[in-house]
């Protein structure tokens, strides 16, 4: 049998109207949504962008031609040019590998944050809207509080009480990107509480830590993972914004940022220098921003 | 009318809580900062006697609870202290640099509007066409564009190479000075003054960090202006002023956007927020001397009080412009009732 | 002819390519009352919303002849299109709650339908817009016409629904379900009411349904469609003499006194009726 014969009989058998089990109704499902999402070019360019960032920071020891901290001081601000790809910095750094090494920062950051925010999130939603009451209304309470600051300002003000630097960076981000989440835990739990397939559960004697935990919370991951691939680009834009104004990764880090801060003193007579980081930001934001925008209209199409 | 009031005072009666958490946590924030409050006022090499009189005299040595209402009632009688860095009251600080920044959000929010909801409109009347398209990317990439890179992108082409803008600040030295403050909004002000030149000095130096901004803004205000425009040129409606023989513009605007206009004041309201953050990496980009830069200068400068007071005046604008998104809504929307 | 269709074919487009949800209606119609009845899905909606160009936007459509009052509506413009609708052709759709605008008065928008297709000042399409209320038997026509859609009865607002779509004068009324999202007793009523305007202005009229005993009460004519196709056509007095296995199989389903059965039947389906 050669793929050219099973390939067609694998789609049918993804496709069919009447799936046999339930492996192949789930694995229908997700292949339609593929095939919507592969047709939306947008996204994948977003998608195939955001893979290649990855891939780059992974392998940045074996793309970087420089060390990313080496000084050549008497090659500074330099063109691109075919030893330096993207030119020197203001010590005479490579920035090309700088940024690659960059990359593995501002990706880390992102992944911290949204693995301390989703679950916070998910928590607070849930418990909120499945319990009701005055927990609800004390927790959405505080949840307002949060919201009610801009999110730069309360992650400067944070940053500067406890010190400048990538971790409480990652902290205060995570501080203010909390509760959008809960909001989207909450209104997605209140409508599942009432549903009577909670009731079954609830007459067999199920607890409530396990019925939030089993039932409830599974059913509101989709929503969140939208959500978490728009808001990732948010992430990556407040983490360099910190990095701009000297809160969030420090010298001689090369959080690009922080790269541009440094920079910036160039910038009308050697502007390639800050440019090349900018972009840096802006193609890795564009990226999670198409991508979700992709998965919205792919995953929620009434809600484009 | 009266339902309506009722609901306003129940979102108005929030506010007070809202603002009450917002002066904890930045007080709570003041106080787990690593600096002597002591330290920045003596300096370091005071003697000991000296810090210790002070340390009373800001009541430090008192309980937490104890100090927040020191705190509290400073704030009530519209004391924020004093910052170390200008060595004026806070107070006064704000009310030098709130205005440039209040200046610069207005004019970037009104571009914004202009521009943002007839293109939200296009868009969505023409949706999946090849505009539509554009439009989606030209709002992605505006929400996705670091303000700082726009910003420094904005002064080496208009300012260094092209030579058409004037470079970062507010105004002119050979106008420092010579323009009165009445309103602080720099182009009313020579208007008044009946000053030309300082005029368009001040226009001319406003375009750019304004312009950046109103990019930024009106990503958003497409996008959702787009948004609420497909929902609405699906409803029943669209279908029942189509068959009543009215013509495509009054179709689209008289009733779609109609129904819409509402929700977009919200959005505003919300975007004009919004613009208050961006203003801080914009100021600092284009030395523009507002709020933002005061915060960013103080953050540096490890100036608690005027890091705190720049940080309240910020968040209440924001809460009373999101208070103004909820009473719009309420006053002006038939169907809330 | 008022309306003559032949062949009308209304297609969508699909990942599995297009889709016809019309294949081939023929009907025409003159001065009378056409009752179309069918399932959800049937087609009977974009059949006539055809005539009215008010198709979704990715439909496309096709046929061998499709005309009103003579004027080719297929090769017609936006432009000319608009000079049929609301002028020569009204629609009325099912709910009120979502047909009427939510943003303006009752009377606001009966007013706009008036100027629209008359010569006249804001005043006299205001004194218009009354004189409709008060031919679809509102009592209060000045309340009502200060009233806002969320704030009127579902029977109400299709009173609106019905003045508005009248203001302009139309020679033909198209009623899509517009009894459907209505209270039993309150259907009668609008029913009533639209038979008693259509006999006094003398209108066509092309009620579509999913109730088969309803409209054949009500109709001169009724065509039965099936699947995008027109499965049987007929006058309503002869709907016993109805032959297509599908509205045999409607009727059977209703319960009658006058011939009790043990257990009521159940529509069995044919796949050939769709082919």
């Amino acid at each position: 049998m050669s793929t050219t014969t099973t390939l067609p009989g694998l789609r049918a058998w993804l496709l069919t109207d009447t799936p046999a089990s339930r492996a192949q109704a789930a694995w229908g499902r997700r292949y339609r949504i593929w095939r919507d999402f592969r047709a939306n070019g947008v996204a994948m360019t977003g998608l195939v962008t955001i893979i290649l960032l990855i891939a780059a920071a992974l392998a940045a020891p074996l793309l970087a031609t420089h060390n990313p901290d080496a000084q050549e001081l008497t090659n500074r601000l330099a063109t691109p040019s075919a030893a330096h790809w993207l030119g020197t910095d203001e010590l005479g750094r490579d920035v090309y590998s700088r940024l690659l090494f960059g990359g593995r920062i501002t990706l880390g950051m992102v992944v911290a944050v949204v693995l301390m925010v989703a679950p916070v999130g998910l928590a607070v939603g849930t418990i909120a809207g499945y319990l009701g009451g005055m927990t609800d209304r004390v927790m959405m309470r505080v949840t307002d509080i949060f919201l009610a600051f801009p999110r730069l300002i309360l992650a400067l003000a944070f940053v500067a009480a406890i010190h400048p630097g990538i971790s409480s960076a990652i902290f205060a981000i995570a501080l203010t990107a909390w509760p959008p989440y809960a909001r989207l835990a909450r209104a997605e739990t209140l409508t599942i509480r009432g549903t009577d397939f909670i009731a079954a559960i609830r007459l067999t004697g199920a607890t409530t830590p396990r019925i939030i935990l089993r039932h409830v919370a599974p059913l509101c991951l989709g929503s969140l993972i939208v959500r978490v691939t728009l808001d990732m680009s948010s992430i990556i834009l407040t983490a360099a914004a910190l990095g701009f104004l000297g809160m969030g990764a420090q010298p001689p880090s090369p959080e690009w940022g922080a790269m541009i801060a440094t920079a910036r003193d160039y910038m009308l007579q050697q502007w390639w220098v800050p440019l090349m980081p900018g972009m840096a930001i802006f193609v890795a934001s564009l990226a999670f921003n198409l991508l979700g925008d992709g998965l919205r209209d792919v995953l929620d199409p009434k809600q484009r | 009318m009266r339902h309506r009031l009722k609901a306003l005072a129940a979102a108005a009666a929030s506010v007070p809580i809202t603002l009450f958490g917002l002066v904890l946590v930045t007080f709570l924030i003041g106080r787990v900062m690593p600096i002597d409050p002591v330290i920045a006022i003596v300096g370091d090499h005071a003697p000991p006697d000296v810090m210790a009189r002070v340390r009373l005299e800001l009541g430090l040595d008192r309980p937490l609870l104890v100090q927040f209402g020191i705190y509290l009632n400073h704030l009530l009688h519209g004391d924020l202290g004093r910052s170390v860095m200008t060595s004026h009251s806070v107070v006064h600080d704000i009310k030098q640099f709130f205005p440039a920044t209040l200046e610069l959000a207005i004019v970037a929010i009104f571009v914004a509007t202009v521009i943002g909801i007839p293109l939200g409109v296009l868009a969505a009347t023409r949706q999946g066409s090849r505009i539509d398209t554009v439009v989606r990317v030209f709002c992605l990439a505006g929400q996705s564009v670091p303000i700082f890179l726009l910003g420094l992108l904005c002064l080496v082409i208009f300012y260094v190479k092209l030579g058409w803008a004037p470079g970062t600040g507010r105004e002119d030295v050979i106008f420092a000075g010579t323009i009165p403050p009445v309103t602080g909004l720099l182009t009313i002000d020579t208007l008044l003054a009946g000053d030309w030149d300082a005029f368009h000095d001040a226009l001319a130096h406003l375009a750019q960090p304004a312009g950046v901004l109103a990019y930024f803004s009106m990503a958003y205000i497409t996008r959702m202006t787009r948004a609420f425009m497909l929902d609405a040129l699906a409803g029943e409606y669209v279908i029942t002023a189509r068959a009543k023989g009215l013509s495509a513009a009054r179709v689209v605007w008289r009733h779609a956007f109609g129904n819409i206009s509402v929700r977009l004041v919200t959005v505003l309201a919300l975007t004009f927020a919004g613009l208050l953050e961006g203003a801080v990496v914009t100021e600092t980009v284009f030395s523009w001397p507002g709020i933002g830069q005061y915060l960013t200068v103080s953050l540096l400068n490890a100036d608690m009080n005027a890091v705190l007071g720049a940080t309240l005046v910020i968040g209440i604008s924001y809460l009373l412009l999101n208070l103004l998104a909820d009473a719009a809504y309420t006053l002006m929307d038939p169907r809330v009732r | 002819m008022l309306v003559d269709i032949a062949n009308l074919r209304v297609t969508f487009p699909t990942p599995r390519g297009p889709s016809a949800a019309v294949r081939g209606v023929s009907i025409s119609l003159g001065a009378e009352k056409l009752g179309i009845v069918g399932e959800s899905g049937s087609g009977k909606s974009l059949t006539a919303r055809s005539i009215l160009k008010l198709l979704p936007g990715n439909a496309t459509l096709a046929a061998d002849r499709l005309s009103f009052d003579g004027i080719d509506i297929l090769a017609a413009n936006e432009r000319a299109m608009r000079a049929i609708r609301g002028k020569r052709a009204g629609l009325i759709m099912q709910d009120p709650k979502y047909s009427l605008n939510p943003v303006m008065t009752a009377g606001g928008q009966i007013a706009e339908a008036w100027r629209a297709h008359h010569k006249g000042s804001a005043r006299q399409a205001r004194d218009a817009a009354m004189d409709l209320l008060a031919q679809v038997q509102i009592r209060d026509p000045a309340r009502v016409a200060q009233a806002y859609p969320h704030e009127l009865s579902g029977g109400m607002g299709q009173r609106v629904m019905i003045a508005m779509m009248l203001a302009p004068d139309p020679e033909l009324l198209i009623a899509d379900e517009p009894t459907s999202a209505l209270d039993a007793t309150v259907q009668a009523e609008i029913l009533r009411l639209m038979e008693d305007l259509v006999a006094r202005r003398g209108m066509a009229l092309i009620l579509i349904s999913h109730d088969l005993p309803l409209v054949s009460h009500f109709c001169d004519r009724v065509a039965v469609m099936y699947a995008g196709r027109i499965v049987e056509e007929l006058r309503a007095g002869d709907l016993t003499r109805a032959t297509h296995p599908y509205t045999r199989g409607l009727l059977d389903c209703l319960p009658a006194l006058s011939h009790p059965q043990p257990r009521l039947k159940v529509l069995v389906r044919d796949a050939a009726w769709s082919a």
